[in-house]
C-alpha cells in the first residue's frame, strides 16, 4: 500500500506538471491526429480497405504518439537533478518506477480517447461496435507500450541520443504485443467481436503486461540507481 | 554513542579509474563533517554513494535514520510553486501533516509570499533556500550537503548556518562538502579531506583550523 501511495504521489505530481505546460499531450495529440488525416487524405480508404488496415493503422499512430510520451517519462526528472532527489527519498524505486508508469498511461489514454473520433469520422468502420472489448484490447496494449517505454525512458534517460534510441529499443521488444494489438483491433475496427477463437491474443497482451511488469517492477532499483 | 554514519572500505570505480579508494569515516549524532578536497577528488562521490545514489565498488555505507540530501541541482520541479514541490516530497517521506509542514518550512526559508509561484520564476538563491527546505522537510536524521553555500548570497549563508547549527543541536549528523572553508569550519566538529580519491584527513576541527580555514589544503599541498 505505501508503495501504491507514493507511486500515485508521482503521478500526481507528473500529470499536474503536464497539464501546467501541455507540452507532451499537445505534441503527441497532434502528431496522432495530424497523421491519421494524413493517411486517411492519402489512402482514401473504402470500408472495406478500412476493415483490413484501419485496426493497424489506428494502433501504429497510438505506438508512435507513446514514444512522444514516454520520451519525456524521466526526461522530466533531469532539469535540477530531481530524479536523485526522487531516488534519496524513502520511496521505493518500485513506486518511482510505477508512478512513472501510471502518469505515461494516463497520458496514452487521453491521446488515444481524442484520436478514435477522428478515426471514425475519416476512416468509418465499425470500431464503436464492442466497446467493452474495445476497451479491453486499448486497455492492455496501452499498458504493454507503457511498462517498455517507461523502462526504456529510464535507462536511456542519461544517453545524449536519447529520443533517437527510445524507439530503436522499445519497438522490436513491442513485436509480440503489437502483433497482438493490430490483430485485435483489426477485427474490431471491422465490427467483428473477438470470438473465443481469437481470445488467445488478449491472452499474449496479458500475460506479455503481466511479465513484462513484474520484470521492470524486479529490476527498478538496478535501473533507477548507478 | 551510536554512529549516525558508518563508511567502511568504500571503493568506486568510473571505468579503470578509481574515483575512491578504500574511504573509511564515521559520523556520530550531534556531529558535522565539513568534507574538503579540489574539484575531483572525490567527494560528490562520495555524498553520492552515502544518500544511496550509487553503489560503491567496494565497501559498505550505513546510515541510521532517514537522509536529507541537497546534491549540485537543487531537485525541485520547476513546473510546480514552491508549495506544491514540498507537499509531494513530504508526502513521499511520510510526514505526517505534509501541507502544514510545507508552510512551516517555507515561512523558515523566508518563501512564504512566494509559496504559490512557480520555481521557474524563482532566482537562483530562491531555489537554493526552497532545496533546503525540501532536505530539511521530513526531519532528517542525517543531513548530506554537496557545496550548499554555492551561489548564496550572506543572508542566505547565515540562514543556512542557522539551520545546521539547529540541526546538530538536535542531534542530527551533518556532512557537506564545500570550498567555503571559513563557513563550513564555523560549523564542523569534524574535518576531512580527500586527495585524488583518498582521505588524507579525518579528525576533529581544531582552533589552528578555525583561525586559518586554508590550514589543512597548505599542509597536504594543496595551497
Amino acid at each position: 500500500m505505501k508503495t501504491l501511495r507514493q507511486a500515485l504521489v508521482i503521478t500526481r505530481k507528473d500529470l499536474r506538471a503536464e497539464l501546467r505546460t501541455k507540452e507532451t499531450l499537445n505534441a503527441a495529440v497532434s502528431f496522432s491526429i495530424s497523421v491519421l488525416l494524413l493517411f486517411s487524405f492519402a489512402l482514401d480508404p473504402t470500408p472495406d480497405q478500412t476493415a483490413e488496415i484501419g485496426g493497424g493503422v489506428l494502433w501504429m499512430i497510438f505506438l508512435f504518439a507513446g514514444t512522444l510520451v514516454f520520451n519525456r517519462s524521466f526526461a522530466r526528472e533531469l532539469p535540477n537533478d530531481c530524479l536523485d532527489a526522487l531516488v534519496a527519498s524513502p520511496a521505493s524505486s518500485a513506486a518511482i518506477f510505477l508512478g512513472k508508469c501510471f502518469a505515461g498511461f494516463s497520458m496514452m489514454l487521453i491521446v488515444e480517447v481524442l484520436s478514435l473520433p477522428v478515426f471514425v469520422l475519416f476512416f468509418g468502420g465499425r470500431i464503436m461496435d464492442h466497446p467493452g472489448q474495445l476497451s479491453v484490447t486499448l486497455l492492455l496494449a496501452t499498458w504493454s507500450v507503457t511498462i517498455m517505454g517507461t523502462t526504456f525512458s529510464a535507462l536511456t534517460v542519461n544517453l545524449r541520443l536519447r529520443e533517437l534510441m527510445l524507439p530503436v529499443l522499445v519497438y522490436p521488444m513491442l513485436l509480440p504485443a503489437m502483433l497482438a494489438a493490430f490483430r485485435l483491433l483489426t477485427m474490431l475496427v471491422a465490427g467483428q467481436a473477438i470470438g473465443s477463437e481469437d481470445l488467445q491474443w488478449l491472452r499474449v497482451l496479458f500475460g506479455f503486461d503481466l511479465i513484462f511488469t513484474c520484470l521492470a517492477l524486479a529490476l527498478a532499483d538496478s535501473i533507477l540507481v548507478n | 554513542m551510536t554512529n549516525a554514519v558508518e563508511i567502511e572500505g568504500v571503493w568506486k570505480y568510473y571505468g579503470d579509474f578509481p574515483a575512491l579508494r578504500n574511504i573509511a569515516l564515521t559520523a556520530a549524532q550531534g556531529e558535522c563533517i565539513a568534507l574538503l578536497g579540489r574539484n575531483g577528488a572525490g567527494k560528490t562521490t562520495l555524498l553520492r554513494i552515502a544518500a544511496g545514489l550509487l553503489r560503491p565498488a567496494k565497501g559498505s555505507v550505513h546510515i541510521n535514520g532517514g537522509i536529507g540530501w541537497l546534491g549540485h541541482g537543487i531537485g525541485v520541479y520547476e513546473e510546480l510553486s514552491a508549495y506544491e514541490n514540498l507537499v509531494v516530497f513530504g508526502q513521499l517521506h511520510g510526514v505526517a501533516d505534509p501541507k502544514k509542514t510545507a508552510t512551516h518550512w517555507l515561512e523558515r526559508t523566508g518563501l512564504d509570499r512566494v509559496a504559490d509561484a512557480l520555481v521557474r520564476e524563482f532566482s537562483r538563491g530562491m531555489r537554493q533556500r526552497l532545496a533546503v527546505a525540501r532536505a530539511f522537510l521530513h526531519d532528517p536524521q542525517v543531513v548530506l550537503f554537496d557545496e550548499p553555500f554555492t551561489s548564496l548570497d550572506d543572508r542566505a549563508i547565515r540562514l543556512l548556518q542557522t539551520l545546521f547549527g539547529e540541526a546538530i543541536a538536535q542531534g542530527r549528523t551533518v556532512i557537506m562538502s564545500t570550498h567555503q572553508l571559513r563557513e563550513a569550519m564555523e560549523l564542523a566538529t569534524h574535518v576531512a579531506m580527500i586527495q585524488r580519491g583518498s582521505l588524507v584527513h579525518f579528525g576533529p576541527r581544531t582552533a589552528e583550523m578555525l583561525a586559518d580555514p586554508g590550514y589543512l589544503y597548505r599542509t597536504y599541498g594543496e595551497s
